[in-house]
């Protein structure tokens, strides 16, 4: 009969063409620059650590499906390779294979299955990780390896500390900003391209925002809070800057080194852990950028995006308990 | 029937005495005193020294306070009992200090602090002051035990994790020793954050999920 034909279903009728495999090999194709970066610079270190980390985070993840989770596999949606590429971008090069699998256990074990997987964790996965081994591997997790253009050789390089620390170190001291920038041996088109110390992934702003670019274009993700952690931290070092050039750093270098890009574009994007709305995000992306600088400038460690992003990570509830969007035909009372 | 009363006694009493192991374990199941217990397990021995302190003081505040209770006016019962509690710490202070003062140092303002600890004033007012001294002192016992269990254990797990070592025996080291006396090897760091604060939540969120899972 035709009628049973018809079905009556609640909205949405049409469904767009994302999903959560789309969006996540949209992920990872965007970070294919960066990865060409870091393979150019670290040489096969940057496919080595890279394989390792996304190989544990898929493996944990099964397995913590398989033991405790149960239901319905997702290691094909994709989720863990990113989580395993984001961690990797987030350690240096040299880091020994069984410190990157505990990164990837706390990673997609205690920062994402623990609260019941993909949607459910209110911290990014990948920078859980990344915390835990800079506390717990102080050492291991700060010896950045000089870089070196396509050296495949599987010599132990060189290791050298990363502009930021060197502006910090410099600063402790009691050494103006401009003798620490004129003895520095990168230029500002080095940390443009990649050709400093630092982690696999952040050296390069170009290729991050490049692959920015890429998910704009896609829509996996929008213009605010990459917009606002970068143009927050470039006001907030201005009038540092503004206020004595000699002891605080120049906005265009707190812009160009550390993580910033990588934890504006790939991090702080993430849209489990980032706020739904467009103003929430704002919020959310001046936050991020006050802490980072705060910490950069004033904090223990030289880089803080990856601590901001977590704190902002938490107040997210918060954010979109208070920025709910009016109902629609919901009155404003006066 | 004087018999099966006897036997009711000491069934309680059996029971008195097993549920601060599993079924109300004072860090597990009620969550008390956890200032202490994410404060001081750095190490097994640290959690250990800190339970066994803490069950001196809840038997000895426990008794007293269940000999007394009829004396106790109700309105002044907390203060009494913070005194009571105050004059057992000040016991177990002062004799830590005297007999092992290295334990004493790395447990700092923790063994001071037991006069505040929830689980010792819980058990005063929850227990002490309504039951016989003979059920307070199996209460504070069993209590106080399950209390150096769960500190042990968390104290234990983050050491092993933090320092790969148990009981201050450096676990990497000691096997190395074992097989070749005259070694020279020196065993690489732990994962350093379970030393810290962070791993103290950690270790006791994961114990309590292993720990609802056993007792169910």
């Amino acid at each position: 009969m035709a009628i049973n034909k018809l079905t009556v279903s609640m909205s949405p009728h049409d469904y767009g063409k994302y999903s959560v495999k789309k969006i996540m090999s949209g992920v990872v194709l965007a970070m294919i620059p960066a990865l060409l970066v870091s393979v150019y610079y670290f040489g096969f270190d940057a496919i080595r650590v890279n394989l390792i980390a996304i190989a544990s985070c898929v493996f944990f993840e099964w397995l913590f499906q398989k033991i405790f989770i149960k239901g319905k596999l997702t290691i094909n949606d994709g989720s863990a390779v990113v989580t395993g590429m984001l961690l990797a971008f987030n350690v240096p090069s040299n880091l020994p294979w069984w410190i990157i699998v505990i990164g990837a256990l706390v990673a997609i074990g205690i920062a994402k299955m623990t609260f019941g997987g993909l949607g459910n964790n209110p911290f990014n996965p990948a920078l859980v990780g990344r915390v835990f081994l800079l506390i717990s591997f102080p050492v291991q997790m700060t010896s950045w390896p000089k870089v070196s253009v396509l050296n495949f050789a599987m010599t132990d390089a060189q290791t050298g500390a990363t502009p930021l620390a060197i502006v910090k170190e410099g600063l402790k001291n009691g050494e103006s900003y401009s003798s620490i920038m004129n003895s520095m041996p990168h230029e500002y088109v080095d940390m443009l391209m990649g050709n400093i110390g630092g982690s696999l992934g952040e050296i390069s702003a170009v290729a991050l925002i490049l692959g920015g670019l890429f998910m704009l274009f896609r829509k996996i993700i929008t213009w605010h809070i990459p917009v606002s952690i970068i143009g927050t931290v470039a006001i907030f070092t201005a009038i540092l800057y503004g206020i004595n050039p000699e002891t605080y750093a120049s906005p265009v270098f707190h812009l160009l080194t550390g993580g910033l890009m990588l934890g504006a574009i790939f991090m702080a994007t993430d849209m489990v852990t980032s706020p739904m709305t467009g103003k929430g995000m704002l919020v959310y992306g001046v936050g991020i950028g006050v802490i980072t600088v705060l910490i950069r400038v004033w904090g223990a460690y030289p880089e803080g995006v990856s601590f901001a992003i977590l704190i902002m990570n938490a107040v997210v509830p918060l954010i979109n308990n208070w920025l709910k969007p009016k109902r629609f035909g919901e009155t404003i009372k006066k | 029937m004087l018999n099966q009363m006897k036997e009711e006694t000491i069934m309680n009493n059996l029971k008195n005495f097993t549920k601060g192991f599993f079924r109300e374990n004072p860090v597990f199941i009620l969550l008390l005193g956890l200032c202490p217990t994410l404060g001081v397990t750095t190490s097994a021995i640290n959690g250990l020294a800190m339970g066994l302190a803490t069950t001196f003081v809840l038997i000895g505040s426990n008794v007293v306070i269940a000999l007394i209770k009829g004396l106790i006016p109700d309105k002044v019962r907390i203060p009494s009992f913070i005194v009571v509690i105050a004059s057992f710490v000040t016991i177990i202070d002062l004799v830590m200090s005297a007999y092992v003062p290295a334990l004493y140092e790395s447990l700092g303002l923790f063994i001071p602090l037991i006069v505040v600890n929830c689980i010792v004033l819980g058990r005063a007012e929850a227990f002490a002051s309504k039951n016989t001294v003979f059920s307070s002192l199996i209460d504070g016992l069993g209590m106080g035990l399950g209390f150096a269990f769960a500190l042990t254990l968390l104290g234990g797990l983050r050491e092993i994790l933090g320092s790969i070592a148990i009981f201050n025996w450096k676990i990497f080291e000691g096997i190395a020793r074992l097989i070749n006396p005259a070694t020279d090897y020196t065993q690489p760091d732990g994962i350093l954050v379970f030393v810290l604060a962070p791993g103290a939540f950690f270790g006791l969120a994961y114990l309590i999920v292993l720990m609802k899972k056993i007792s169910k």
